[in-house]
């Protein structure tokens, strides 16, 4: 009894198509967006993340129909996030029906930014996405642990700047939630890394999602009773339709995750 | 052909408001509005909101709609209130040091804090409450109709309701401790989380409403 542990499908969208090939058998149009949001959202998906990888800002009015689209016919909270960078981007967003928006360059080429938003729209619709990196895979060891440093640019562009330390500057700046992926894990499917998780979700007060390199259902359930997450995202074991929604809370279900079923 | 109103005072989600009242069935006609004719005129008004207190209440007073809500709330006629539309019916919030809210329920607004514990793991639990929580109906109310008990909603809030009047909590979810996740007064009922992003119970809540006499 109490509050579940979320699961949240991530959809990369380009010129307001669905990319990276979701494949379901019985689906008419693979790269619809609101086609897809709506069976993720029968199967119990908890929430649904847009990711806006358009490349050209010209393009960018079209996530926003998007955005409208899936918001009249889908009812659980929908973030999105990729290029948003101004006070008016989350404000169209918000208006077109996002709950949520995350914000990942932009937070570090300007933190203020991140607390003009939570001011102006309130914390509960800042996401802060954070991509970080483990910089001291071969030194660490006993005496020198772990660390991450957070990367911009869809993880190409170091920063040097500390991973947990910026979750906690974050939040101190109005984040409501952090979305943390790690860079090293993802598309490995070899489960998140855990240790990371653990150390930003224990360094903040706010609800972090775990993300990058889920492969498997155990690996959900681990993201939660292992990196203390209280939301894990995951995009391509669900769109190849290697499991459901569904199966996946079983799973997590079975691992004694508490979920909504 | 029945008119919902939702009264808009430029906060936040009420587009995602009037998009799941005109998904429900029924014969309504939905309307987003600070035109406090149009909102006196409607059978029906929703409260909704997001964002901070100040803001809020604010914006109510600025736009005259304070007294507006009031009215509606006197008038008999189904009033629903939603999230920060829920705590702005509340007399006080402690929210940025401090707002004076409507008072249309006794009772503060108090925040979670950053030390919130849950007595039975001994874990530090995250503010905000975000996610689905079990909703506990603790007194039978047409807008529960075909909810089933337990159901979960989709909360996303810092602060919460301290009723102090005689009207009944109408639902409570516990979050390190039970707090007001409804609370209901003749024609008026408030929420705390969102039945617009809450799927099948929260739509079914709306539809409820839509068909609520206010008895």
């Amino acid at each position: 009894m109490g509050l579940a542990k979320r699961i949240i499908p991530c959809l990369d969208v380009d010129n307001g198509r669905v990319v990276k090939g979701v494949q379901f058998v019985d689906i008419r149009d693979a790269g619809d967006p609101v086609e897809i949001a709506k069976r993720y959202d029968l199967e119990g998906a908890d929430e649904i993340t847009f990711l806006d990888i358009t490349a050209s800002s010209d393009n960018r009015e079209t996530m926003v129909h998007v955005v409208e689209e899936v918001a009249g016919q889908v009812f659980i909270p929908l973030t999105v996030g990729g290029g948003i960078r101004t006070v008016d981007d989350i404000r169209r967003m918000l208006n077109a029906g996002a709950d949520k928006v995350g914000i990942n360059t932009a937070a570090v080429s300007n933190p203020e930014f991140v607390r003009e938003a939570a001011e102006k729209f309130g914390s509960q619709c800042i996401v802060v996405a954070i991509d970080a990196k483990c910089v001291n895979e071969e030194t660490c060891g006993k005496d020198e642990p772990r660390r991450w440093e957070i990367f911009t640019h869809g993880g190409r562009k170091p920063t040097g700047i500390d991973a947990v330390e910026w979750a906690k500057k974050m939040v101190k700046y109005g984040a409501g939630e952090i979305l943390l992926t790690s860079m090293d894990r993802d598309g490995t499917k070899t489960g998140f890394d855990l240790e990371l998780t653990r150390a930003v979700s224990d360094a903040v007060t706010v609800p972090v999602i775990a993300s990058g390199g889920v492969g498997e259902l155990k690996h959900l359930a681990e993201g939660v009773t292992e990196g203390r997450a209280d939301a894990v995202l995951a995009a391509s074991i669900f769109h190849f339709g290697e499991y459901t929604i569904e199966e996946a809370k079983r799973a997590m279900a079975a691992a004694g995750v508490e979920v909504r079923l | 052909m029945n008119t919902v109103a939702i009264i808009d005072y430029g906060m936040g989600n009420l587009h995602s408001v009037a998009k799941a009242l005109e998904h429900v069935p029924g014969d309504h006609n939905v309307v987003v509005t600070s035109d406090p004719k149009q909102i006196l005129a409607a059978d029906r008004v929703v409260l909704p909101g997001v964002g901070a207190m100040r803001d809020c209440m604010g914006e109510l007073k600025r736009l005259k709609l304070d007294v507006v809500v009031k009215q509606v709330a006197d008038s008999g006629r189904p009033l629903l209130g939603v999230c920060v539309g829920m705590q702005a019916m509340m007399e006080r919030s402690a929210e940025n040091d401090g707002v004076e809210c409507l008072g249309i329920f006794s009772g503060t607004v108090e925040p979670f804090g950053n030390d919130l514990l849950d007595p039975v793991k001994d874990e530090h639990l995250k503010v905000p409450h975000m996610g689905w929580n079990q909703v506990d109906q603790t007194m039978p109310h047409p807008l529960w109709k075909d909810i089933m008990p337990d159901s979960r909603f989709y909360f996303v809030h810092s602060y919460f309701v301290q009723p102090s009047g005689p009207e009944p909590v109408a639902g409570s979810v516990v979050y390190g401790f039970p707090i007001v996740a409804a609370i209901a007064k003749e024609n008026i009922f408030a929420v705390q989380f969102h039945p617009e992003k809450s799927a099948q119970a929260g739509l079914q809540l709306y539809a409820n409403f839509v068909a609520w006499d206010g008895q």
